[in-house]
Formats: C-alpha cells, sequence, structure tokens
C-alpha cells in the first residue's frame, strides 16, 4: 500500500503488557482525589478509559486522575529520618508558643 | 534501597510486625518475606483470571436477562481482582509481563478448584456460593496482612466481592425449590464442588510448609484448618436452610466444641491436580496461552501507536469522534 | 432475493396473536416491531461481546469489553420490557429474549457477525456506536415518554461506548502493518452491512425529529478512517437480507440455540 501506512518505517515494538499508570479519584465534592490503585494502558487517554472501567464500576466518581508511574517521584525510607524527624522542639510552629494578653478572646 | 540482611535489619523489621505496622513496598523486608508475598500475590491474581474461564462457560448459556448480566458482572469482578493484586505484586518490581510468563510457562500456580469443569448450570450457583464464600473467608483476613498493598487490594476485593456469594446462594436456593429436575441439578453441582472448595483452604496444618513464617509475619492470621472449620461451620446451616444435602456422611455436630465435624479430605486428589493432572488444567492453560497469543498484535499495535504519536510532529490526535453531538 | 420474497416475509405474523384488523391495532403492532429491532440489536451485539468474557487482549480490555456487554444487554431489557407493554400480551422480557425463533428476532445483520478478531470487534463496534448514538440522541425527545426516557440513559452510555471503539480504531489502523491490514480487512468485511441500519423509518410515534442520522453516521465514519489510515470501502450493495425482517444470516440460529438452551431444555422452569 502506500508509503504512508503505519509501521512501514520500523518493526513492531516487542510485547508488554502497557505502561503503567496510577489511579486517583475524587468521591465526593470537595473531597481530594486519591489514590485507588494502577491500570495499564498504551496511551494517557486510554489510561483514563481504563481508570473508568476499572475504578468506576460501582459507585459514582466526580474525577479521575490518571498520571504515569514512572513520574512519580517519592521519598525512601533512607529518607524518612532527615526529611519526617518529628519536630517537636520547634514549638515556635504550634499557636501554644505565643502569648496573649489574658481575657484577649478568639485568637 | 540496600538488601543485606542482618541479624538487626531482621530484629527490626520482627519488632515491627509485632507492634502490628504495616510494611510498604520501599521498605526494608526480609528477602524470605518478599518471596512469600510474591508468590502469594501472584498466584492469587492468577486464580481470579484463569477462574474468569469455568464461570465464562456459563454466561453465553444463562438462562434469564437478569442471570445472564448478574453473571457477566461477576466474571468482570474477577478480572478486575486480577488486575488489582497484579498491581499490588508489581509494586515489589516484579512486572505483569514476568507474571504472566510464569504462568504461561506452567511454572506459576493458580488455585487448582479452577481446574474443575462446570457442566450445568447449577454449577455457577454452587461456585458463587461455596467457592466465593471460602474466597471470603480467606480474603478478609488477607485484608488485615501486614503487607500495605496486599492488604489494600484485599480490601476493595472483599468489599465488591460480597455479592458474589449471595448471587450464588440465589442461584443454589432457586435450584433447589424448582423442578425435580432443576434440584437433581443443584444437588449434583454441590456433590462434585464440596470437596474441592475444603481444599482451597491448602494442606493440613500439619503439612503446610509455608504456614510458620506466614503466620508469624501476619501475612496468614489463621492457620489452614482454621479457616476450613471456618468455613464449615458458617455453610452447614445455609445447605439446611434450603434442603441441599452436603456430601459428607461423616458430618456431624461437636457439641463440645461447637464445631461441624467433617470426614477426611482426599488429599491425594488435590496433589494430583494440583500438579497439573486436574480435569481442566489442560483447557485452563491452553485457553489463558491462546488469549496471550491472539492478544499479542493487539497490544503491539497500540504502543506502535503511542510511539508514532510521540515522534511525530505535534498533530493533534483526537480522542472522540470529530463529529459535534446532534442536539434536538 | 426479491424485494417481493422480503414484503411476504416482513408481514409474516410473530408468535403472538397478530392484529390485522385496524389502523390502531397495527400501529401497535408496527411499534412492538419497531422496539424490539431496537432490544434485539443490543442484546445480540452485548451476547456476542460477553463471549470475549476471559479471552480478550489484555486485562484492562476484559473489563471494558464486558462494560459495554452489560450496558447493551441492560438497554434491552429495558427496551424489551417497553416492547412487551406495548405489546400487551403479557410476555415477559426473559419470554422475548429467550423463547423467540430466529426468524421472529429483528435485530441487524451487523450486531450477529461472530467477534473474529478483536479488529474485527472494533469495527463492528465502531460502525454500531457511530449509528447509534445520533439514533439515541433523537429518541431523547420522542413523545413516548418511557423511551425518551430510556434514551436519555443509553445516550449517556453510548457516548462512552464511541469513545471506546473510535480510540481503538485509530489505535488499530494507526499501529502496526499487521493491525492495519487487519480492521480494514475487518471493515472491508462489514461493511457491506451498513446500508441495512438505514432502511427501518424511524415511526412518528417513537420519535419527532427526521432522520438525518445516515449523514451524521457517514461524516464519524469519514472522520474516523481517515485519520486511522483506513480506506473506505466502495459503497454496498442493497441487502440481500434484512434482520429487520426476521431474514438473517445463518450464524444467528447457532448464537441462539446456545443462549437459549436452558429455556428450551426445561420449558416452565424458574431460574
Amino acid at each position: 500500500m502506500s508509503e504512508r501506512k503505519p509501521g512501514a518505517e520500523s518493526t513492531p515494538p516487542g510485547d508488554s503488557q502497557l505502561p503503567l499508570f496510577e489511579v486517583f479519584v475524587q468521591e465526593k465534592s470537595g473531597a481530594a482525589h486519591q489514590h485507588v490503585g494502577s491500570v495499564h494502558a498504551a496511551d494517557a487517554e486510554q489510561a483514563l478509559q481504563n481508570a473508568r472501567d476499572v475504578y468506576a464500576r460501582r459507585g459514582a466518581l466526580l474525577s479521575l486522575w490518571v498520571v504515569a508511574s514512572d513520574a512519580i517521584v517519592a521519598t525512601t525510607p533512607e529518607d524518612s529520618p532527615c526529611f519526617f524527624d518529628p519536630a517537636p522542639h520547634k514549638i515556635y510552629r504550634h499557636p501554644q508558643f505565643y502569648h496573649t494578653p489574658q481575657g484577649v478572646k478568639n485568637l | 534501597m540496600d538488601a543485606v540482611e542482618s541479624p538487626e535489619r531482621r530484629a527490626a523489621f520482627e519488632a515491627r510486625i509485632a507492634a502490628g505496622e504495616v510494611i510498604e513496598p520501599k521498605d526494608w523486608m526480609p528477602e524470605g518475606y518478599r518471596r512469600q508475598l510474591l508468590r502469594m500475590m501472584s498466584q492469587h491474581a492468577h486464580s481470579e483470571v484463569v477462574g474468569m474461564l469455568p464461570e465464562g462457560n456459563w454466561i453465553t448459556r444463562a438462562p434469564t436477562l437478569r442471570r445472564k448480566i448478574g453473571l457477566l458482572a461477576k466474571v468482570q469482578d474477577e478480572a478486575g481482582h486480577g488486575l488489582y493484586l497484579y498491581c499490588a505484586a508489581e509494586s515489589l518490581g516484579v512486572s505483569r509481563d514476568e507474571m504472566l510468563d510464569a504462568l504461561h510457562d506452567g511454572a506459576a500456580r493458580y488455585a487448582s478448584i479452577f481446574n474443575y469443569p462446570t457442566l450445568s448450570w447449577a454449577d455457577i450457583g454452587a461456585i458463587g456460593w461455596l467457592v466465593d464464600g471460602a474466597a471470603v473467608v480467606n480474603q478478609t483476613l488477607l485484608a488485615k496482612c501486614s503487607f500495605g498493598p496486599y492488604a489494600r487490594a484485599m480490601l476493595r476485593i472483599c468489599r465488591e466481592e460480597n455479592f458474589h456469594r449471595r448471587q450464588g446462594y440465589e442461584i443454589v436456593a432457586t435450584l433447589a425449590r424448582g423442578t425435580a429436575a432443576q434440584r437433581a441439578m443443584v444437588q449434583d453441582a454441590v456433590n462434585r464442588w464440596w470437596w474441592p472448595t475444603l481444599m482451597m483452604f491448602g494442606p493440613p496444618d500439619a503439612e503446610s510448609a509455608n504456614s510458620e513464617a506466614l503466620m508469624r509475619w501476619r501475612v496468614k492470621r489463621q492457620s489452614n484448618d482454621a479457616q476450613r472449620q471456618w468455613f464449615i461451620n458458617l455453610t452447614v446451616p445455609q445447605a439446611n436452610a434450603i434442603g441441599i444435602e452436603l456430601p459428607d456422611p461423616e458430618l456431624e455436630f461437636d457439641a463440645e466444641s461447637g464445631n461441624w465435624k467433617s470426614g477426611a479430605v482426599d488429599w491425594d486428589e488435590f496433589r494430583r491436580v494440583l500438579r497439573g493432572d486436574g480435569p481442566c488444567n489442560h483447557e485452563r492453560m491452553a485457553a489463558r496461552r491462546r488469549a496471550h497469543e491472539e492478544g499479542r498484535w493487539v497490544r503491539q499495535a497500540a504502543q506502535a501507536f503511542e510511539a508514532r504519536r510521540r515522534t511525530r510532529a505535534p498533530r493533534e490526535i483526537s480522542t472522540t469522534p470529530r463529529r459535534e453531538p446532534a442536539h434536538v | 432475493m426479491s424485494a417481493g420474497l422480503l414484503e411476504t416475509v416482513a408481514s409474516q405474523p410473530a408468535p403472538a396473536p397478530a392484529p390485522e384488523a385496524s389502523g390502531a391495532l397495527e400501529t401497535q403492532r408496527a411499534r412492538f416491531e419497531w422496539l424490539l429491532g431496537l432490544a434485539d440489536d443490543r442484546l445480540i451485539l452485548g451476547h456476542r461481546l460477553s463471549e470475549w468474557c476471559g479471552h480478550a487482549p489484555i486485562l484492562e480490555e476484559e473489563l471494558a469489553l464486558a462494560n459495554i456487554a452489560l450496558d447493551l444487554i441492560g438497554q434491552a431489557q429495558m427496551l424489551f420490557e417497553l416492547a412487551a407493554e406495548t405489546e400487551g400480551a403479557g410476555r415477559s422480557a426473559d419470554a422475548l429474549a429467550f423463547l423467540r425463533d430466529s426468524r421472529d428476532f429483528r435485530n441487524m445483520l451487523l450486531v450477529e457477525q461472530p467477534n473474529g478478531d478483536f479488529a474485527f470487534t472494533i469495527v463492528r463496534q465502531f460502525l454500531f456506536d457511530a449509528w447509534d448514538l445520533p439514533q439515541l440522541e433523537a429518541l431523547c425527545a420522542s413523545r413516548y415518554k418511557d423511551l425518551a426516557g430510556f434514551a436519555a440513559k443509553a445516550c449517556k452510555e453510548a457516548r462512552y461506548h464511541l469513545r471506546h471503539s473510535h480510540g481503538w480504531l485509530l489505535r488499530l489502523g494507526g499501529g502496526t502493518q499487521e493491525s492495519n491490514r487487519r480492521t480494514q480487512a475487518a471493515l472491508d468485511e462489514l461493511w457491506r452491512f451498513t446500508p441495512e441500519l438505514f432502511l427501518t423509518p424511524v415511526l412518528p410515534s417513537m420519535s419527532s425529529t427526521s432522520d438525518a442520522s445516515e449523514a451524521h453516521f457517514q461524516e464519524t465514519v469519514r472522520a474516523a478512517l481517515s485519520e486511522a489510515d483506513l480506506t473506505l470501502p466502495d459503497a454496498a450493495p442493497f441487502p440481500a437480507l434484512r434482520g429487520r425482517a426476521g431474514l438473517h444470516s445463518e450464524h444467528l440460529g447457532h448464537l441462539l440455540a446456545e443462549m437459549q438452551v436452558l429455556q428450551r431444555s426445561y420449558p416452565g422452569a424458574k431460574w
């Protein structure tokens, strides 16, 4: 057929179960999107459709996000000590650190 | 992540487990824990997907529209559950491709119950009531297991699976009060599915190779025998309520323990089916391999399309047909 | 086959008593048959899609195909109920689905064609969806309130179905040489069933809008095919068989034999 025909330039890609996407759903108005799981898909639109078919089978959802799994950057357990050291000594972040004159309310 | 196993790391891990903490994929874990979880999650995922075949066998013959829709929705759920579980297993760094290769090569196992044939419509009822009933017992416990992704997948699955058991029981109960032919059909199905269902909980505790470590790691929360007993106790009254006889002449209520005592399971049969010599092992694997082979060009096409789109000058690829919907 | 034979066949009575006497009753009969056609399309196509269960190319697509099948069979169930009500002979939706023979089925030939490969299933689905959506959009304005209610719900489902089949059509047409070849072959094979989509006029009692759906269909198909690197086949000839008249391909009988086996084998049993 014509030169334009798909795949003429290259050999077909190797087989795979397609790239992985993470799925986030918003269940209620005003609620944050929450991670519910993953789907495999060839492209973003398909990931969105697959997420709908897999995670919206029951109950109404308000919104769906999909994001390529390899686009997520995450901390490792090794990061935890320096990232998340609880900060009880940083009392200046807490309202009790600051004094107000007696009798003043709603502060 | 450093994977070196030192006694200190091990002890810290065991202490986390003992404190009831949940382990996440990037946390340090002993190689044995990781291996066991991968084995369990991938086996569980394979079981869901292979399990679609015996039930799918009756979708096109379901006797009413309601039954057709109910069964299709149920088998669709099995696909969804397989999907959740593969994803949970993938969190440990093994791809679904690798897991499927292991299934198709015969290296991975799946629940041997799905190597039995569905010979009549009543089998669909028996599977929903008994097989899903047994699965619910097991999965309710797994929803509290120590590995986060597995527990979360299980929680979702348990929520969705509740209708399966009720659907199965409704089918069985309807047949049990039906015509003589239907009653015979449903009794025959229960006769064939009862013992394989009891085998689903795995070999007796004394012979269960993995149990001890899995219990300590809080992956498994109850022993095989305890789960089996729990299931029998739940099921006997349900059978009695609709006049179905369970095919075990030794079944007897033991007032002292409050348990229904059952006869001996034929563990030779269990091992035979597990080895690959069950009634439908060959057919199940052939069907899975065929679907995989016949789907290859589709998966390749989808990837090639996306690869072309990415390399091409940014031409707008529409995701919906160009025509505006007719406004009426 | 001559048009004369088609006429004869089309007017053959269905198993229920076919009132021929008054104009009003004839209209009722025509309405019943028209609703049945709409219902049968959905039941048969849903059934075909359900045959994929356990055999789809990838796990995610198992869920997608089952969702569409469930939508279509659900739609069929609603339409059977409307049809049964219109007929007024006390037949249930299940009786209409499971106790009619192939000569009494009114679905179009397109939907009864066996699944073939995934490209065949997608092209069949795309052609159906491209036809179905504008039809349902028009029916939303039906003066027959129950039908308009049905269409409003079905419309949302159909819009998603079209998005799904259209997406795959682009991927398969524009994927690899093999996928393009398979998709073009499916299109060449199925195109001959498309003229039937526009042979049955919309009954005035069912839809108030004039029938512009063929133009919509052609436009949707033409745009998609050009985007998907596929070639529109030559115009198909006037169909030799017509499902709306109960003249089916040989495939339908086998499908029904399977689908109806329990109802036929155990007459009168409850399930």
